[in-house]
């Protein structure tokens, strides 16, 4: 009995610590940047000090401009991510099924998703000019080939005999794309959803520092041409935050009842 | 009785192969074969590894075309697979379900779900996914999943050989007492000499590639049938000899 409840005790300190270990780090990393700019080794405009950011956290949040960043680099994520999911996610569905249109459209796909979205920066400046479009436009472009080559190669995984259920019961193409396809290839699609949108939020910074005339990138950039170092590390941490915001909720969609199968092998 | 409902074979369950042959790639696994089984005859195919007989189901089933002879069946087939046929983003309730849409009366619908669910003695799991029951639990809800509505033929493709040797044989037990309940035509492919004598009305030898019939052997004991009981371990001993792996002098322990 004692030694149930040494365990019971043991496993809630090893609980304990899992929680608190990430703030461990966290302060630990913040202690020794705030040593590292007391140590005089950068001058304080290449290194901003940890207070310094602070201010300037108070600062843009007092001007409600760090607020009005956010919500134009969350839009802009938002929009170009959901066109290219709705239209990623059903084409690469279609390839995964169809061999003759995989076979034809696969190496222009490949070929696309090996472009940085960085190199269509001109074109999207003089195709939509300046504002949301351009950024909507890079984003799109960023993730609809990887999302759709990640859902085509996630179709091939389904084993033979969920097919060969489905016609046991008749089902219809619709039914075997809604019921079988679909929910077969859910898990690995969420997967493949939280790395695009990784991929999505790394391009909006750069997409906005050249298309923009606001949003967090577009602040970053703004704080560099100012040397205000301390706002830009403000804007990165932000960023950051926000994206991991974000994918803890992506993350959310694996805890659903009916995909859980595909993470508990 | 329910609107779609056929919880007897009250039409149909007969399987008619006629000529039937079958090629991969050149290589011959049927070879005109024919074969006429009748309604709720429970069939147990028996045959060396790779001889056609997981073909010859995928045939009945109209899941292959076969490319010579014809087939001829009466009523709906559905398959018992050796192992992950039921669809995992779906529960136990949802999965058997499946097998209820020629019921169109929702009450009568969920009623009958209510009586699988109590003849596979897993009320208490209606809501869990496939991931958390049992291997053993997996196969009973397939089962179910098959006897549901309408169906008339049970394809059945080593259902049970993934499972250790107590469930095995306590499901072959219960198999037997399910048909009893809902009688079905079975085509039960098997390597267990034990469980095609515990389960067989009919046994087919089957050949080595291409298949042919070596032997139909009617078995004519009352079921559910113990493993030692004499009588099973004759038929056992029978169908080795037929097998070509035991002589008539040979004891069965070998």
């Amino acid at each position: 009995m004692n030694e149930l409840k040494q365990r019971v005790v043991k496993s809630e300190e090893r609980s304990y610590l899992t929680f608190i270990s990430p703030f461990v780090v966290i302060i630990t990393g913040v202690l020794l940047w705030h040593l590292i700019t007391l140590s005089g080794i950068f001058p304080s405009y290449s290194l901003p000090s940890p207070l310094a950011v602070l201010q300037s956290f108070k600062e843009e949040f007092a001007g409600g401009r760090l607020f009005t960043d956010i919500i134009a680099s969350l839009w802009r994520v938002v929009v170009g991510f959901t066109i290219s999911s709705a239209l990623a996610i059903p084409i690469g569905l279609w390839l995964g099924k169809n061999a003759l249109p995989r076979k034809a459209l696969l190496p222009v796909i490949n070929f696309f998703r090996f472009l940085s979205p960085l190199a269509w920066i001109p074109f999207a400046i003089l195709w939509f000019q300046i504002g949301d479009k351009p950024a909507i436009f890079l984003i799109f472009l960023a993730t609809f080939f990887p999302l759709a080559v990640a859902t085509m190669s996630a179709v091939f995984t389904i084993p033979t005999i969920y097919f060969r259920v489905a016609h046991d019961y008749h089902y219809n193409k619709i039914q075997m794309l809604t019921r079988v396809v679909l929910p077969a290839v859910l898990p690995q699609l969420i997967t493949a959803l939280r790395v695009n949108y990784g991929i999505a939020w790394v391009v909006i910074v750069a997409a906005e520092m050249v298309g923009c005339q606001d949003g967090l990138g577009y602040g970053i950039w703004e704080a560099r041409n100012g040397l205000r170092l301390d706002a830009a590390v403000c804007y990165m941490i932000i960023i950051g935050l926000l994206g991991m915001i974000i994918d803890r909720l992506l993350f959310r969609l694996t805890r659903l009842s009916n995909v859980r199968w595909g993470y508990e092998k | 009785m329910f609107d779609g409902d056929m919880k007897n074979n009250v039409n149909g369950g007969g399987i008619e192969l006629n000529n039937v042959s079958h090629s991969y790639d050149g290589l011959t696994v049927l070879k005109n074969l024919s074969l006429n089984i009748k309604p709720d005859e429970f069939i147990v195919l028996v045959g060396p590894t790779g001889c056609g007989k997981s073909t010859l189901l995928n045939i009945i089933s109209s899941y292959l075309k076969p490319q010579e002879g014809s087939l001829k069946t009466n009523g709906a087939i559905r398959t018992v697979f050796q192992k992950d046929g039921l669809f995992p983003w779906l529960t136990v309730a949802e999965n058997i379900s499946m097998g209820l849409q020629s019921i169109r009366i929702p009450g009568h619908r969920e009623k009958e779900l209510k009586e699988l669910l109590s003849i596979i003695q897993m009320e208490q799991f209606r809501d869990h996914y496939p991931n958390q029951l049992s291997g053993g639990m997996r196969q009973k809800v397939e089962l179910a999943r098959a006897l549901a509505g309408d169906s008339n033929i049970l394809l059945m493709d080593e259902p049970f050989s993934s499972l250790d040797y107590q469930t095995r044989l306590r499901l072959r037990k219960e198999l037997v007492l399910l048909l009893g309940k809902r009688r079905r035509t079975v085509v039960f492919v098997t390597h267990d000499i034990g469980e095609a004598a515990q389960l067989a009305d009919r046994l087919l030898v089957l050949s080595d590639r291409p298949a042919r019939i070596c032997d139909d052997l009617y078995i004519d004991i009352e079921k559910p049938r113990d493993i030692t009981d004499p009588r099973v371990t004759e038929v056992m001993r029978n169908i080795l000899i037929r097998m070509g792996l035991q002589t008539k002098d040979q004891p069965i322990i070998a």
